[in-house]
């Protein structure tokens, strides 16, 4: 049991390929939820990417392919949701729940043939760095191309929403989309990107667990990380950055516990496991107790039909 | 009288939704809770399966059914549509298992890894998977050079703590220095827990790491890290081709045949099978040729001295953590003791999550 620096390095290193589907999810769905639209279809979303990923991965042998397709696939299935909810102006809630139960039951029939077999190695950056530079090596060098991009994203998301005429566009249309079809914006289509993006980025989350995280298929792998995400979003706030924070949080402190256990502290077990949960909400709702801010980032239309009385 | 028709239509549907045909003679149902391809314990019962239908015997089986009310709708149907033996692979089937044989008692029922046998058509059957994990446990005491063993444990049931207690006893004896380290993951199957769950021990200097778990993510993660590994349920070689010293394998085919033969010639009868190596319900994978000749030569032959009955996993004197004795000197633990085996042998680090 060694705790010097170069140790907590590597463990910072895995803690944030943990949290990379949880940003990735969370980041997609905060924009969908921005834009008015709850879905809650994220976990059938990513077990959708996440076998379409590696269906690819297998028959094609091309790990690009395979990624694009995943995030592909996400949007195909998110615009079966977009579709029902936008056009048919279903209820959110039920069909993000049905798109869910739907996803699960979809991959693993998908999935048959692609039981067993084992993943290929995705490449990943830097790998001579991550051994020469100690504590930062680890942390900044030796991943894959995705977990660059999800570290990036948050900001990236943050900076489209509050600094971008569409992010704008996308944040009126999620407060009062009455007043922003007055204004002459097509809510409804403005949704449907919005909703095919958050598919998109779950497809992606999946793709990432499947094709690089534990490279395999088996069925129901997500195991849950859709719905943390999504409560990631609320408790959040609505807002990236805050989503990246309690994205690693979540993450490291769910290593961290098992650390403990190894190291064998006295504490019960399942008090271990539950505290990723606990610190998580803790600490969001700790950063994020500014009332005015919360009424700002939160979609006051979230979860509401929209439609244009013609 | 159209409550009547209700009634039939009804029934007619969930008869369609499981359709299995009436008309031949002897067939088996089985009941699985997890899908074929699992990759792990149902696929291995899937298996076994595939055996009693090579030996000439109609089969039909129902996969992913959940341990509750949907399960006893499934057998009764299986007993309804005219199977004659059933088997129920997994531990949650126990009381419907039960509730159903009473009322088919022309039908005979094996439950998997559970005890109750409530009537005189059901027996249970389960293996003795703590002789597999006792050939892990000499195996990792001799292979580790940290001696420290990293174990992913599920859930604190008797079946996960004996097979504990079987590793670190034969680790023990090997070598003294050894120590457990477990991590309790509380999850029969998440393949990103479980391998976080790996690479924490391995970052706690495990450099041999064993799974209760049934995924292949913590082999993968061995293999990654260059440390040694171990397979559940099934060969999980091809995973890990470098980290994997063996695997346990659960071999339900030549009981599940020899079960439905005696049921088709009338010469079945309630029991209660525990089997092990002797029988070939538990099995090891290939030895990896880096265990060394001689290494692979003390496995084998102690595996030959577990199945004829010569060594037994659980042999006095054995002492609990505290130091109090479990089983004296000279005695071997009786199958009452390890069917309800519920605390660490001495050795093992932490305390068993109640």
């Amino acid at each position: 049991m060694s705790l010097d620096i170069s140790f907590i390095g590597i463990l910072i290193g895995s803690i944030m390929a943990s949290s990379v589907p949880l940003i990735l999810a969370a980041s997609g769905e905060l924009i969908t939820e921005r834009s008015g639209v709850l879905n809650l279809g994220v976990e059938g979303m990513m077990i959708i990417g996440a076998i379409s990923g590696f269906a690819l991965m297998v028959i094609t042998d091309n790990l690009f392919i395979a990624i694009v397709g995943s995030m592909l696939s996400g949007v195909i299935i998110s615009l079966i949701f977009g579709f029902l909810t936008q056009s048919l102006l279903t209820n959110h809630v039920a069909t993000g729940l049905a798109l869910t139960i739907f996803g699960i039951g979809l991959s693993a029939m998908l999935g048959k043939n692609f039981v067993g077999i084992p993943g290929k190695e995705f490449p990943i950056l830097f790998s001579s760095l991550r051994e020469s530079i100690p504590f930062f090596g680890p942390i900044l060098f030796g991943h894959s191309i995705v977990l660059y991009f999800a570290f990036a994203l948050p900001f990236l998301t943050n900076y489209f929403l509050k600094k971008t005429k569409l992010g704008l566009v996308v944040r009126a249309v999620g407060d009062s989309p009455v007043s922003a079809s007055n204004q002459g914006i097509n809510v409804i289509l403005v949704r449907y990107c919005c909703i095919l993006y958050g598919g998109a980025m779950c497809g992606l989350a999946g793709a990432y667990l499947s094709l690089i995280y534990t490279p395999q298929w088996i069925e129901n792998m997500t195991a849950g990380r859709g719905w943390i995400a999504l409560a990631l979003v609320v408790f959040a706030t609505w807002s990236p950055i805050k989503v990246l924070i309690g994205a690693l949080i979540f993450g490291g402190i769910t290593i961290l516990q098992l650390h403990m256990q190894a190291i064998g502290f006295r504490i019960p077990v399942q008090f271990l496991s539950a505290l990723p949960y606990l610190m998580t909400i803790i600490v969001l709702v700790v950063i994020s107790r500014d009332s005015r801010k919360i009424k700002l980032n939160t979609p006051t239309s979230l979860g509401r039909i929209f439609y244009r009385e013609k | 009288m159209y409550k009547n028709f209700f009634r039939y239509l009804i029934s007619a549907i969930f008869l369609l939704g499981f359709s299995v045909n009436s008309n031949a003679d002897f067939k088996v149902g089985f009941v699985y809770v997890g899908p074929t391809g699992d990759h792990g314990w149902t696929f291995q019962h899937h298996e076994g399966r595939n055996a009693v239908e090579a030996a000439g015997i109609k089969t039909t089986f129902v996969e992913s059914v959940p341990e509750g009310a949907d399960a006893e709708r499934v057998i009764r149907q299986l007993a309804q549509s005219g199977h004659d033996l059933i088997f129920t692979t997994s531990f949650g089937y126990m009381d419907p298992t039960n509730k159903v044989a009473k009322d088919f008692p022309n039908v005979k029922f094996e439950h998997a890894t559970g005890y109750k046998r409530e009537h005189s058509n059901v027996s249970t059957y389960s293996a003795r998977f703590y002789e597999g994990r006792t050939l892990l446990g000499h195996i990792a005491g001799k292979m580790t050079k940290t001696n420290t063993i990293g174990y992913i444990a599920s859930f604190p049931i008797p079946e996960v703590i004996r097979g504990i207690n079987a590793m670190t006893l034969a680790a023990q004896k090997v070598n003294p220095n050894i120590k457990t380290k477990i991590v309790w993951v509380f999850t029969w199957y998440d393949p990103g827990k479980e391998a976080e769950a790996a690479q924490a021990l391995i970052d706690q200097g495990a450099d041999v790491i064993m799974q209760h778990t049934d995924s292949t993510a913590p082999v993968q993660t061995a293999e990654k890290a260059g440390v040694w590994s171990f397979g559940q349920a099934s060969d999980m070689q091809r995973f890990a081709p470098k980290s994997i010293l063996t695997s346990i394998i659960d071999d339900w085919a030549p009981y599940y045949v020899e079960r439905a033969i005696a049921a088709r010639d009338g010469t079945w009868n309630q029991q209660d099978t525990w089997h092990g190596l002797k029988e070939g319900m538990v099995a090891m994978g290939p030895y990896n040729s880096a265990m060394g000749a001689d290494l692979v030569k003390e496995v084998e032959q102690l595996q030959k001295d577990l199945a004829s009955g010569k060594v037994h996993s659980f042999t006095g004197p054995i002492y609990d953590q505290k130091g109090n004795i479990l089983v004296a000197e000279g005695k071997v633990a009786d199958d009452g003791m390890l069917a309800g085996m519920s605390v660490y042998v001495k050795g093992v680090e932490g305390d068993i999550p109640k």
